[in-house]
């Protein structure tokens, strides 16, 4: 008898999808990373210096560096993929299969990669004027 | 000493929902949810329709949500309880009638993940030897009955009817884990993927729901640490 390639309600039998493996290895990695980088972005910006005194000087000091653009960077691309990995799922989950949940699946990809690829251009292009 | 019941009735050729009916009957603060059970369907109402078979707890095959959990009525005692008891089928199947639930898309997912001994070596001479420790590996989930209990219990079951389920993932543990056993990767192949261990968002909802008191999400961690331990 030959194997059934598909259950009876017509989704197919998986066969080795690694995605969903990266992708919960990823939250726990970056979650502890973050846990860290946050912080000391946190101690740095609020404890050390206050955000009264953060000024666009302060940011072409500190970008002046490739430590804190590479920081930065890391953090950026951990946070946003964090958060959006953490809305895929609940979209996944809580949202029933149809056309209501590929719209909100698309603008959040949408809106993800809008954010990611704007805050690598700012950070990578950034120059002080 | 009186026990109120309130339980979930269907019939498909006469009703369009279920609907709840009280009962009454006599029974002791030891007997079971079963006893009450067969009480109302021998001396009220015949036509209540329910599954068991052993009564003891073995068989799972009397599965059913009882004041809201899911449990074997042959295991649960009514003074445990309180009253009116209610007793519902477990969610997310098709209700065939009354408590008793379609559970073929259930036993679909048990037998995709091959649940029995694969081995290309020929048989030898005498037994496949294997050590306690060996054993001791997949002692927990051996106990499975495959009552469902656990996998009507998760959430990640309800809202996605095709997540393969605990129960199935218990029973690949059990061969995954078998030093004896050779299909450790197609069953880790066919739990890889989103509908398969991913699913599950480590609620522990199966753990408390399993009247064979396994840790069934200890065993899904395994499988999870097993995907990731062969991909690195
Ligand atoms: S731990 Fe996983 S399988 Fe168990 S109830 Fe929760 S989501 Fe479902
Ligand atoms: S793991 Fe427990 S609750 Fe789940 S089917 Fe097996 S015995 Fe029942
Ligand atoms: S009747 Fe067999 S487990 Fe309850």
């Amino acid at each position: 008898m030959p194997e059934p390639t598909h259950y009876k309600s017509g989704r197919p039998i998986p066969y080795d999808n690694p995605f969903e493996l990266f992708a919960w290895v990823f939250m726990r990695i970056s979650g502890i990373v973050l846990l860290f980088m946050a912080i000391g972005h946190l101690v740095i910006m609020h404890l050390i210096n206050s955000i009264d005194t953060i000024n666009y000087q302060f940011v072409v000091q500190r970008w002046a560096t490739p430590f804190w653009r590479i920081y930065d960077g890391i953090m950026l691309f951990l946070a946003l993929l964090h958060g959006f990995n953490g809305l895929r799922t609940i979209l996944d989950d809580y949202l029933r299969p149809g056309m209501w949940k590929k719209w909100c699946t698309f603008l959040l990809y949408a809106f993800s990669l809008i954010l990611l690829v704007g805050g690598a251009w700012v950070i990578i292009t950034f120059k002080p004027k | 000493m009186k026990v109120e019941l309130k339980i979930q009735r269907y019939n498909p050729e006469t009703d369009a929902q279920p609907h709840f009916e009280n009962y009454s009957v006599e029974a002791e603060p030891t007997d079971r949810v079963l006893d009450a059970l067969l009480q109302v369907k021998g001396l009220l109402d015949g036509s209540l329709t329910l599954r068991k078979s052993c009564a003891h707890g073995i068989c799972g095959s009397d599965g059913m949500r009882i004041n809201g959990r899911n449990l074997l009525a042959c295991k649960v005692l009514i003074r445990n309880l309180q009253q009116p008891i209610v007793v519902e089928p477990m969610k997310g199947f098709k209700i065939i009638k009354d408590l008793v639930v379609d559970m073929e898309a259930f036993f679909e997912k048990y037998r995709s993940v091959k649940p029995y001994l694969i081995q290309n070596e020929a048989a030898p001479q005498k037994e496949r030897p294997q050590s306690p420790q060996e054993r001791e590996r997949f002692d927990d989930t051996t106990k499975c009955i495959l009552c469902a209990c656990c996998t009507t219990a998760c959430p990640s079951f309800w809202s996605d009817p095709d997540y393969v389920g605990p129960a199935a993932i218990v029973q690949a543990h059990r061969f995954i884990q078998d030093s004896r056993d050779q299909g450790g990767e197609e069953r880790l192949d066919i739990l890889g993927d989103r509908e398969g261990v991913w699913r599950c968002r480590t609620i522990f909802n199966c753990v408390e729901a399993c009247p064979r008191d396994i840790d069934v999400t200890a065993a899904i961690g395994e499988v999870k640490r097993k995907l990731l331990f062969r991909k690195i």
